[in-house]
């Protein structure tokens, strides 16, 4: 792989936390290569090391092993540099309370260097595009979270930085800052950012990026395109919800026969559903069957399994490794760090899955 | 890994992405080595601007800073100085109000570390660290602004000693040289005071360095000779810090305490009031940069 079209290169990064004998490994082996100018998603349960992957990679964290190079420098040994390229939004605003949105930045644009007219000039601008116009001039502490984060935000793209760390960044957002926030970042990727982003939100990752990493306890379980991890889990599915329960067999009948597989049906919702390889023509077949015979439909479709779907197929191993053997941490303290053979157990699965 | 990546993505999301369009990566200027030293100067600048414009937009702040102090001149010098005696005629007033010029300045880190850990809470610390501004400007910043304030506390103390009836028995000169060694102290212990912002976990730990910050200003000779304590403490309060500059700053404004030990520190006192705070400064100021830049939150 060649530094000058990733963005980022991981590779075996290691973080630790605690003393000897309670280890905590927030990142044990985690590897990430990011093409420059697209949008990276790291996807991830609570405590999978989401944020201390970001932090180590934005030069705020020393990591215990491995390497890095962000923008094609080395983090451990060019910080300076690596600062100059990027962009970062921690996972809670970061801004003066006491300043206003204005002065918030001003102040960081000539941290920027930036000369003082171009970092005005630059505040007034960032202030309209996330519409924090008439709270400009109001000290921060009195605006809302989301007008926090839209400030937080903004901070981070005063200049277009080659790469953009957000982390959780639209967490706490209503739909529509949250539209606003996607579109910012996405005029960025135009202008050539490349962007790491971690969320929670599943949709998020779906709008924004082009990959999406999954990360548990650690390390990248799974990388692939969101399209390409929705299809790893199990194809389309096609679904029809009839009105009467007594039409229900019927409907059982016709997409037992399309789909060639035992199908799926609810009697509370009255929906009936089974997977599909030859999507449109799956459809046609159902729908014209249905009509011939006369049965009574409310709603046909095809449905693509959702990231939800994959990300609780993905990660959902865990929480059962957790229930089964009670205190995870101290389990995966005392073993030697990373030895191949523990992991490959659920993670080497659920590689294969995604890969297929 | 599959490779069916980019087309397929951008095609889903449709036109907002498309071709790219206009725009370009913007980056600072990379500089030399030469201009790291003006950037150093032009980013403390910044950063002190913005303490300042803390300061002015908090005034209640300040008032809270100085409320100790002022209800320690009513306990000591109306409460207790009726029945303190430190000798050779000396009222206790004269002895005292220096004493509290000290002690303000020594519990002065506290505030520093204070300005640190909120900053550190709420994330701006990291903002900072992750720009590619100069990586000391924070942390001189922070001193220049906590010197800059000291300096107005000790206006408002200066009038209230004034107030109830304090005078500088030294000349001009000697009494702004005072007022000088006090800063110098208050200097110092700004390093401190961001070392333990930067290791305090969050603001109501750091409330509780006021169980260091006591003893620290109290075991000293701000408000009684150490040589009317036990052996022992009074040995800590000859050789604290705090006692050197008191010490300095009384012989400064002409009331040179009668109750003064003949130990080497008390004789020195002049000369242990700069050492003393370029220690201090020597050791814990590359602490304070070397834990700014390596803090592992
Ligand atoms: N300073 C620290 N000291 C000790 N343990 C830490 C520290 N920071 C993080 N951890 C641990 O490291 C692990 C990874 O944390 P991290 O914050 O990276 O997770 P995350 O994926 O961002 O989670 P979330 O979704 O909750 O933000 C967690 O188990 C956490 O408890
Ligand atoms: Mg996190």
């Amino acid at each position: 792989m060649n530094p000058s079209e990733h963005a980022v290169l991981a590779e075996d990064l290691q973080k630790r936390y605690g003393r000897r004998n309670n280890v905590k490994h927030a990142l044990d082996g985690f590897d990430l290569a990011v093409p420059t100018g697209t949008v990276h998603g790291l996807l991830g349960p609570n405590g999978a090391g989401k944020t201390t992957a970001v932090r180590v990679l934005a030069t705020l964290l020393r990591p215990d092993g491995g390497r890095a190079t962000v923008g094609g420098y080395d983090i451990a040994t060019q910080p300076r540099l690596v600062r100059r390229q990027i962009g970062f939004t921690g996972q809670y605003a970061a801004v003066d309370e006491i300043l206003t949105g204005r002065q918030n930045l001003e102040m960081f644009g000539k941290l920027f260097h930036v000369d003082r007219r171009t970092a005005r000039a630059r505040a007034t601008e960032l202030l309209e595009q996330f519409e924090l116009v008439d709270a400009g001039d109001k000290q921060v502490r009195g605006y809302s979270g989301g007008m926090r984060r839209r400030l937080d935000l903004a901070s981070s793209m005063i200049l277009a930085p080659r790469v953009l760390f957000l982390d959780e960044p639209t967490t706490g957002l209503d739909p529509r800052s949250r539209s606003e926030v996607w579109s910012s970042v996405r005029s960025l990727v135009q202008s050539g950012t490349t962007v790491i982003l971690t969320t929670q939100y599943l949709d998020e990752a779906d709008q924004l990026a082009d990959r999406i990493a999954v990360i548990d306890s650690g390390r990248k379980i799974a990388d692939d395109t969101p399209d390409a991890l929705k299809r790893a889990i199990g194809g389309d599915q096609i679904e029809v919800v009839v009105s009467r329960a007594e039409d229900l067999p019927a409907a059982e009948r016709v997409i037992a026969r399309v789909s060639g597989a035992e199908p799926e049906s609810d009697i509370e919702t009255l929906r009936v559903s089974g997977p599909v390889s030859d999507r449109v023509a799956a459809l046609t077949e159902v729908a014209r069957t249905l009509q011939e015979d006369g049965t009574e439909v409310v709603d046909i479709g095809l449905r693509r399994p959702t990231l939800d779907e994959v990300f609780l197929r993905l990660t959902g191993n865990r929480a059962g490794r957790e229930a089964a053997d009670g205190e995870a941490s101290t389990i995966r303290g005392e073993r030697d760090r990373g030895g191949p053979s523990e992991q490959s157990g659920d993670s080497g699965e659920s590689k294969e899955a995604a890969a297929v | 890994m599959s490779t069916t990546t980019e087309s397929e993505s951008a095609a889903r999301r449709g036109g907002s992405k498309g071709t790219a369009s206009g725009g370009a990566v913007v980056l600072p200027p990379l500089d030399g080595p030469e201009r790291r030293l003006y950037w150093a100067f032009a980013d403390c600048a910044t950063i002190v601007r913005r303490d300042l414009t803390h300061l002015v937009k908090q005034p209640a702040n300040i008032a809270w800073q100085l409320g100790s102090p002022i209800i320690f001149v009513l306990l000591f010098v109306f409460v207790f100085g009726s029945a303190m005696e430190v000798g050779g005629g000396l009222d206790y007033k004269t002895f005292a109000m220096p004493g509290m010029f000290a002690m303000t300045m020594a519990f002065g880190f506290m505030n520093t570390a204070l300005s640190v850990v909120i900053d550190k809470e709420r994330g701006v610390t990291d903002r900072f660290r992750s720009m590619p501004m100069a990586p000391s400007a924070v942390v001189t910043g922070r001193g220049i602004s906590d010197v800059i304030q000291a300096g107005l506390d000790l206006a408002v103390l200066a009038l209230i000693a004034l107030a109830i009836g304090w005078r500088s028995d030294g000349g001009l000169a000697a009494t702004l040289a005072a007022f000088g060694l006090l800063l110098l102290l208050r200097f110092a212990l700004i390093w401190i005071g961001v070392l333990l912002g930067l290791v305090v976990p969050n603001q109501e730990a750091a409330g509780n360095l006021f169980a260091l910050a006591f003893p620290f200003g109290m075991l000293s000779s701000v408000f009684t000779p150490p040589s009317m304590m036990p052996d022992w403490l009074g040995t800590i309060a000859v050789w604290n810090p705090v006692s050197s500059t008191a010490n300095a700053i009384r012989e400064l404004f002409g009331q040179a305490s009668p109750a003064l030990g003949d130990s080497w520190v008390e004789q020195n006192a002049m000369l242990m009031a700069i050492v003393w705070p370029l220690i201090i400064t020597a050791i814990f100021l590359p602490l304070a940069v070397r834990k700014y830049q390596s803090l592992s939150r």
